[in-house]
């Protein structure tokens, strides 16, 4: 069960690539999807390895991704992707 | 409201200038002064080093006048009421921040004490040829209001209006003294603070939520907010919206630089200040300003004691130039004699405000002296010839 | 189980920023963002009252920090924030006033303010994102622009000395001087909690990069190559000698806290001053001067 999970903000990233480097877990990879402005935004690829450690955010140069700690009492949830209007 | 005691030295005083001019900021309620050392404008600030702090304030002497320029933007964004002083070498290097002053419609005062340029000059002697360069000197299009004593008194009378229309416009006002003027000691009368108007900073009213820092009425005027209190507004000089958010395209850019502009110039008829006298029969009217308005009165005692019919229009507002006066009295004058302490530079105001109607004769002096009075009479009775 | 209760979790740099500005004009791979992210979480851990924090930016990339954060914020004239900045804060000494803004605004046009604030010891914090060329107006050298290195006005490669800003900011007389890079985001974050809590000047530096023109016109890789790099060649060393802090284009980057002292700052020495000469006659400036400018209170 995983301690956290991230929320991402699809049209804001910028590909750069901090987030899936830093991840001390390696939770992301960029996506082959691309948001609007043609850059790969990154996806979950190992939600079970989430600390919640919010690195990801903290380097996050667009304020695109952030992490957070789960609640123990909630069931482990599915990794956030919301693709918020801009 | 009335200005704070604390400031105000009522009294019979005899006093420069320069003096005045320091006394008049403080009764104006001035708390915050920067300033950089430059002939012959410092003891404006040397003495508002030495007053302020037993009335309650700061000032600071910072290491330039690019520095002391915008210093006193940032104190009035804080809450004070602030200005700063200096001469043409001075004003030149203060011009970028009096364009950010009117672009953020910060209200300040600027003083600059004329003296002989260009460059450095005549540091200790007059000058009065940085007149166009107070309303045009920053790039881009704004408007300013600049003042014009011509005596000690008047350097305490008027600086107290100069930060009255700053705070009523949002404005950096430019108060043009001249080395004659800031060096010569006169009578001041100083009033007790109860009978000195100050305007006070038009601060909003409204919410945080609600406030929108560059949104303007009927006047055109913004109202403002200051930092820590919530607001929690952005101030750019990048060309912005109401909100203050830059906004760099035609449409904005239209919008604002418009408004900048109007918002002074509609109001012409209140900021306007003039000395007139004897104008209903003139033939010739004598137009000046600051020290030169004092020769310029001799001048034209002497013309009329010769018989000539002729008039004296002492510009106290310089600018906006009150340009319907002068058009107004070019129906029915032959001739605008203008003495000014420089090579021509408000003869060419009068001479567009009165298109045609009546010349507009320059008596330029390159500065370093006020003129002999026999220069500017030989001018007016060549004109009434 | 239990009901989930909606729990809306947020960005914790959201609040922080004008959402309504979003996507701001900064590059892929561009450092700034991430110091403002630092920016926020040291807000929010130093326990700071928002409503009294005031930015105030120069021109540049980094100048267009003010803008994007949802606080008092100025943006100002090139190279000319710090001087604004001591005029906010000496008229509202309550006021915690950041500088943020870029190596060029900072040392070079505004370099001269620089080292006047820090000798005033002036109670403002300077945070001062460096990367090394002027990147707005398309990547001109800059006083911190290391030797060889390729700019558009060092077509050749760079010949002048770089600054070396920490040495610049203690000699003049900051209270605290630190170094970082964007991948130490944990290390800023928590620098900028300190000078946050701390009176006087203080200056952090932040090695930034510029992956559109600095780093692609010396072939140094992209956002994340540049932040590989920083995490490779960077040694934290606290409290060593800022003469010995230099940076150069492919060299190590010595990070840390270098300077932390106690001194007292500009309002104090004033007041402290005026009172010794004047006694009872001398008046507190007013925590707020604005009494006497408006009917507001």
């Amino acid at each position: 069960m995983a301690k956290g999970t991230v929320s991402i903000y699809v049209e804001r990233c910028k590909g750069c690539g901090f987030c899936v480097e830093f991840c001390p877990t390696k939770v992301l990879s960029l996506s082959s999807a691309f948001n609007s402005k043609g850059y790969h935004p990154p996806h979950v690829i190992a939600a079970e390895k989430c600390s919640g450690c919010d690195l990801c955010g903290m380097y996050c140069p667009d304020f695109a991704i952030f992490g957070f700690k789960l609640k123990d009492e909630k069931p482990a949830m599915e990794p956030q992707e919301a693709a918020h209007a801009s | 409201m009335r200005a704070d005691p604390a400031g105000v030295l009522t009294g019979a005083h005899f006093l420069d200038g320069d003096q005045a001019c320091t006394e008049g900021a403080l009764a104006a309620g001035a708390r915050f002064a920067a300033g950089y050392p430059i002939t012959p404008s410092t003891e404006i600030v040397e003495r508002f080093a030495a007053r302020i702090p037993t009335v309650g304030g700061v000032f600071i002497q910072m290491e330039d006048e690019l520095a002391s320029s915008i210093a006193i933007l940032g104190a009035v964004w804080g809450g004070a009421k602030a200005f700063t002083v200096t001469s043409g070498p001075g004003f030149s290097l203060m011009m970028e921040h009096i364009g950010l002053a009117a672009m953020t419609e910060t209200p300040c005062v600027f003083v600059n004490v004329q003296r002989g340029g260009p460059s450095t000059g005549l540091p200790t002697l007059p000058g009065q040829a940085d007149m166009m360069q107070a309303r045009w000197g920053s790039h881009g299009d704004y408007a300013i209001i600049a003042l014009c004593p011509s005596s000690p008194q008047e350097c305490f009378d008027l600086t107290i209006q100069a930060f009255n229309f700053s705070e009523q416009f949002r404005v950096p006002v430019m108060f043009m003294m001249d080395e004659v003027v800031g060096h010569m000691t006169e009578k001041v009368v100083i009033p007790p603070a109860a009978q000195i108007e100050v305007t006070p900073r038009r601060h909003t009213k409204l919410r945080p939520e609600e406030y929108k820092p560059y949104a303007s009425g009927e006047d055109l005027v913004p109202e403002m907010a200051h930092a820590g209190e919530g607001y929690k507004f952005h101030i750019t000089g990048l060309t912005h919206d109401e909100r203050g958010y830059p906004a760099m395209n035609p449409s904005a850019q239209d919008k604002l630089v418009k408004r900048l502009k109007e918002k002074v110039e509609r109001a012409v008829d209140r900021i306007t200040m003039l000395e007139e006298d004897s104008l209903e029969d003139a033939e010739v009217i004598v137009v000046s300003y600051g020290i030169t308005a004092r020769v310029a009165q001799r001048a034209i005692e002497m013309a009329r004691e010769k018989g000539v019919k002729v008039g004296k229009l002492r510009l106290i507002t310089v600018w906006p130039f009150p340009e319907k006066r002068i058009a107004q009295l070019a129906e029915k004058v032959k001739a605008f004699v203008v003495p000014e302490m420089n090579l021509g530079q408000m003869v060419h105001e009068v001479e567009r405000a009165a298109a045609g109607r009546a010349r507009a004769i320059l008596v330029p002096h390159a500065g370093g002296s006020v003129h002999r009075p026999e220069e500017i009479l030989n001018v007016i009775l060549e004109a009434v010839r | 189980m239990s009901a989930i209760s909606e729990l809306v979790v947020i960005n914790p740099v959201e609040p922080f920023l004008r959402s309504d500005r979003m996507p701001h004009i900064w590059c892929p791979g561009c450092g700034i963002g991430t110091t403002v992210n630092c920016f926020a979480r040291a807000l929010i851990e130093s326990g700071a009252d928002l409503d009294k924090v005031a930015v105030v930016s120069g021109i540049g990339c980094t100048g267009r920090v003010a803008g994007y954060l949802k606080l008092d914020s100025f943006h100002t004239t090139h190279g000319r924030a710090i001087p604004f900045a001591t005029g906010l804060k000496l008229a509202n000494p309550e006021l915690q006033v950041v500088v943020y803004s870029g190596d060029g605004d900072l040392s070079a046009i505004g370099g001269n303010h620089l080292i006047h604030a820090a000798r005033r010891n002036l109670d403002i914090k300077v945070i001062c994102v460096n990367n090394f060329t002027y990147s707005m107006t398309g990547g001109q050298a800059a006083p911190t622009t290391p030797l060889e290195a390729i700019t558009t006005t060092s077509p050749y490669g760079a010949y002048e000395p770089a600054f070396n800003l920490p040495a610049l900011a203690e000699a003049a007389g900051a209270s605290y001087v630190a170094r970082w890079t964007t991948y130490h985001v944990r290390q800023v974050a928590r620098s900028m909690q300190e000078i946050l809590k701390k009176k006087g000047f203080c200056f952090i530096e932040i090695i930034s990069p510029c992956p559109t023109l600095f780093q692609r016109r010396n072939r140094l890789g992209d956002g994340l190559d540049t932040m590989k790099f920083y995490k490779e060649k960077s040694k934290t060393r606290h409290g060593v000698s800022t003469r010995e802090v230099e940076m150069s284009l492919t060299g190590e980057i010595v990070v840390g806290k270098f300077v932390d002292r106690d001194r007292p700052d500009y309002l104090e020495t004033m007041k402290a001053q005026l009172r010794s000469k004047l006694g009872e006659r001398y008046i507190d400036p007013k925590t707020r001067i604005e009494e006497e400018s408006c009917e507001c209170a």
